[in-house]
């Protein structure tokens, strides 16, 4: 029969109850940890960009590691917008639409060469650069980016946060 | 049926028509057509019981900038009881740019016209509802014709917030209250 363990002492002493496992921050910090580690992206797919961005939060890449797993259908349910792919002149009302539908706060993600600047697409359809339209917290490069350079984007996304003062 | 026995039967059915055979690469019988007229030559393709092209699958326009007639309609045409298969080809001016709609003969050329006239400015008269389809509906000149600037600089357009008064806001609940009842 194994040994049973013996009973833990009994706290009486006020000094030994500050062993109990306690950290301290400040609620700044706290607050940026919660906003940093939940990020929920709006699903904003415009193009092909779209398409690198579902592979990133599927099974293989796996966005869920870094805590920004759940892509939501409404925009009140959201923290970030990925912008994946051209944005047209028509489409770009319903993107500052949507924008403004998202509670604060909020930050967005410029995807792809055409998000940023337009890319091949230099033509009167098409917005040349989102940031036009809406602000811009991080640009990804790349025709389409792969997932791992939008990974890398969000990360940067969550160091931004990590460093945004409260007040 | 090639285009030579189609004329044939075009002279018959429309009589006074100004149509001739086109050049086609593919062996696909090809006409051209005077655009005053187009509705008659379509219209008698649709319903002779010889023919029955009941499907208009597609209509495209061409714009031949410089040259005059500036721009050319084509309308694949679908035989689907006989498997046959017609384009149909019109010239018209780029100084007045208009034919008479085929959207009481296929109802499949009211958004397709609208498509024309949006990337044209082809007019179609007697269209039903002749509005822009994929171009924004405040926007200015017709993209794809070949005068027109590839890169145009401006601002996008984007909407602005809504903003609704605390009665307005409390009318909207109450309405979308009585709306669920």
């Amino acid at each position: 029969m194994p040994e049973a363990h013996p009973a833990p002492p009994p706290i009486t002493d006020p000094a030994s109850s500050l062993e109990i496992p306690v950290l301290t921050t400040t609620v700044e910090k706290m607050v940026q940890w919660a906003r940093r580690s939940s990020i929920w992206p709006v699903t904003f797919g415009l193009a092909c960009c779209a398409i690198e961005m579902m592979s990133m939060s599927a099974s293989r890449y796996d966005i869920a590691r870094f805590g920004a797993e759940v892509f939501r259908g409404s925009p009140r349910q959201s923290d970030l917008m990925i912008v994946a792919g051209r944005l047209s002149r028509k489409m770009a009302p319903p993107l500052r639409r949507i924008y403004d539908q998202m509670p604060e706060p909020k930050w967005v993600i410029s995807m792809g060469a055409c998000a940023s600047i337009g890319g091949v697409f230099d033509n009167y359809a098409l917005v040349q650069g989102v940031d036009q339209v809406v602000p811009v917290d991080v640009y990804v490069p790349g025709c389409p980016p792969r997932p791992e350079s939008l990974i890398y984007g969000i990360v940067q996304l969550q160091r931004k946060i990590a460093q945004q003062k409260l007040a | 049926m090639d285009a030579t026995a189609l004329i044939g039967s075009l002279a018959e059915g429309a009589p006074g028509a100004r149509v001739e055979q086109a050049p086609s690469v593919d062996g696909q019988p090809t006409v051209f057509v005077e655009p005053a007229d187009l509705l008659a030559v379509l219209a008698f393709v649709r319903d002779a019981p010889t023919l029955r092209f009941s499907c208009l699958a597609d209509l495209a326009a061409v714009d031949f900038w410089p040259r005059e007639p500036r721009f050319e309609l084509v309308y694949h045409l679908v035989s689907i009881d006989l498997g046959q298969r017609l384009r149909v080809k019109t010239r018209l001016a780029g100084s007045d740019a208009h034919v008479a709609s085929a959207a009481s003969l296929w109802p499949a050329a009211d958004w397709l016209e609208r498509e024309v006239w949006d990337l044209f400015g082809v007019v179609f008269d007697g269209h039903p509802d002749l509005r822009r389809l994929l171009m924004p509906e405040d926007w200015e000149g017709h993209p794809l014709r070949k005068d027109y600037p590839v890169q145009i600089r401006m601002t996008p357009r984007t909407s602005e917030p809504v903003q609704v008064t605390e009665a307005e806001f409390r009318a909207n609940l109450q309405r979308d209250r009585l709306s669920r009842q």
